[in-house]
């Protein structure tokens, strides 16, 4: 597995006729291999700035990023990505939809049917192999999407907003699913959410970002995800020690979002 | 619907074209023939998705289009002079030119012959199936049409496509293409009837090209706007998962602008069956149109109105083929 390194990274856009907005400044921070790491933090903060630079999808105008050591510097199968809305291939089946990356590759087909069939089991769509994406909910084409990504067997799995789509209810099944494989495949995950909640129930680490320029603001080492994995779910988030964090993570963002308010 | 904003792009014939193939898939309410099915909706003036073609209604303008012919050609009198005199057309009209009153009263005899009566046309019908119109069955003259028609298009896709194509792709192509297609787009096909004909002849060369140049625009917009309606996401979700760049193209691109494609397939096809038409009323030796402007000085307006009917009846077949074709092909149109 590999550690994920970000140094002094920037990212500074150009705008005609304004100044320039300043996205990312200075941003450093190590990923080990394996750990879950949630951003969150009020909008123009630059996570997904800062995931889309992760993915190679964009080149930062300073600074480094390096998966085990190597330079990013565009997408590559060794990153998966997961879009809030499933970005999945409408033409193609279930089936056909995870194992796209293998077959990109020329993969043993074999394999990869074995290897699908697994996955459609782990993320709880048994049976479903043969029906077309568009027959799905939301929820279960983000459980695709999901599988689609494992079929690739990446190093790091990136997740824009994942569940920013869905019910209430199925974000929390949802939540679930997404510590149980990051648990069972010890992946390093990268997942930015807009939830408090979500983000500190997931996040094994988290960084709370601020505008501005967009940087880290600060840095939390998390026990919920650990703990979710045996405990249940409300019980935890229900929690005193949880609330207590939310609490403080949300007038942390309060903040940020008045100071916002009072600057324009 | 599935319709996103660069469709628009298209124009408003793509407009209609796309709000008929979503509009129509509401035959599923359960409804009679004249009935528009119980939805429970109390608001169903203004409310478009609640409005949909009742099929009885369809059948009575049908049947009323062809009483109101019955009856206009056969009620008031307007009967076959020709016929009853028992003349030959020609004996008719020669004998016509050295009589005064008949000559004064020839544009009233025309009058009389202005409309075959459904009897006449299906005679008419009969006739050219069998021993044709000028020895050319009536069957040989739509083969003509309809594989120009195919061959115009099939070229059209051809040429278009990878252009519309290029243009989705590339910014070099965009802007190279853009002053061309931009340019050449406006001109109405009918405008280079003349300059095919001086150029090409008469027949196939110049009826074919003609309907080259009346499909390419309109494929290469629906490829440009069907490149160009690719979620990003898909595109990144492709790169992430090690597609290349030809993987993309074929396994993402290609695929997602498939209902676009379509789109533009339905229109060019209505566009050069129009064109097609017109081209051979002018330049051709067969077709359908040649055909109706070859029966226009024999006053065969039984072979005229036979013609009409049947390029209305092929132009509906050809769309409601390429609409299951859609079906087929597309089935998430709409869904997505």
């Amino acid at each position: 597995m590999k550690d994920l390194s970000v140094k002094n990274l920037e990212m500074v856009y150009k705008v005609p006729k304004s100044t320039d907005v300043h996205a990312l400044s200075d941003v450093s921070f190590d990923v080990p291999a394996g750990r879950l790491l949630t951003l969150l933090g009020p909008s123009g903060c630059g996570k997904t700035t800062l995931l889309n630079i992760l993915a190679g999808f964009l080149a930062p105008t300073g600074g480094s990023v390096t998966l085990g050591g190597e330079p990013i510097t565009g997408p590559s199968e060794d990153r998966g990505m997961v879009f809030q809305q499933g970005a999945l291939f409408e033409w193609l089946s279930v089936e056909k939809n995870i194992s796209f990356g293998p077959r990109m590759k020329k993969a043993d087909k074999a394999a990869t049917e074995a290897n699908v069939e697994e996955l459609l089991y782990t993320v709880g769509l048994g049976g479903f192999g043969d029906k077309q994406v568009y027959e799905l909910s939301g929820g279960m084409q983000q459980r695709v999407a999901l599988a689609r990504c494992l079929a690739n067997d990446p190093d790091v799995i990136l997740m824009d907003e994942p569940l920013g789509a869905l019910d209430a209810l199925t974000r929390e099944k949802m939540q679930g699913l997404i510590l149980k494989l990051w648990k069972e495949t010890g992946k390093t995950v990268i997942l930015v959410t807009h939830s408090v909640e979500e983000a500190l129930y997931l996040g094994d680490m988290l960084f709370v970002m601020a505008p501005r320029p967009g940087r880290i603001e600060k840095v939390y080492e998390l026990p919920f995800a650990a703990q979710g994995l045996e405990s249940d779910a409300r019980e935890l988030k229900a929690s005193a020690e949880f609330i207590e964090k939310r609490e403080e993570v949300l007038s942390l963002i309060w903040e940020m979002e008045e100071e916002i308010m009072g600057r324009n | 619907m599935a319709t996103s904003g660069p469709n628009l792009g298209l124009g408003s014939a793509v407009a209609t074209a796309l709000e008929t193939a979503d509009n129509d898939r509401g035959f599923s309410l359960g409804g009679g023939l004249f009935n528009r099915g119980d939805d429970r909706k109390t608001v169903t003036f203004g409310d478009s998705a609640a409005v949909k073609s009742l099929p009885g209604w369809s059948v009575v303008s049908l049947i009323g289009m062809i009483a109101l012919w019955f009856v206009s050609t056969r009620a008031w009198g307007l009967d076959d002079v020709w016929r009853t005199t028992g003349d030959s057309q020609q004996t008719f009209l020669a004998n016509c030119d050295k009589d005064p009153a008949c000559a004064g009263s020839y544009s009233q005899w025309l009058g009389y012959r202005k409309f075959p009566s459904p009897g006449d046309t299906w005679r008419g019908f009969r006739e050219l199936s069998s021993e044709g119109f000028q020895n050319i069955t009536l069957w040989q003259h739509t083969w003509s049409s309809l594989s120009r028609v195919l061959r115009g298009m099939f070229f059209g896709v051809l040429f278009g496509v990878p252009v519309g194509l290029a243009m989705g792709l590339s910014s070099a192509a965009r802007g190279f293409f853009d002053t061309i297609v931009e340019l050449l787009r406006p001109i109405p096909p009918f405008a280079l009837i003349p300059l095919f004909i001086l150029m090409f002849g008469i027949g196939d060369p110049p009826a074919v090209r003609l309907l080259i140049f009346a499909s390419i625009w309109i494929m290469i917009i629906a490829a440009r706007s069907g490149v160009r309606a690719a979620n990003l996401s898909k595109v990144r979700a492709a790169y992430s998962l090690g597609a290349t760049k030809w993987q993309v193209l074929t396994r993402v691109l290609i695929p997602n602008a498939l209902p676009e494609l379509f789109t533009g397939l339905r229109v060019a096809l209505g566009v050069s069956w129009g064109t097609l038409v017109a081209a051979e009323l002018v330049g051709a030796r067969d077709g359908l149109g040649q055909m109706i402007f070859a029966a226009r000085p024999f006053f065969r307006l039984d072979v005229v109105v036979v013609g009409i009917i049947v390029i209305s009846v092929l132009g509906v077949l050809m769309d409601v083929f390429l609409r299951f074709l859609e079906s087929i092909l597309i089935p998430w149109r709409g869904k997505g």
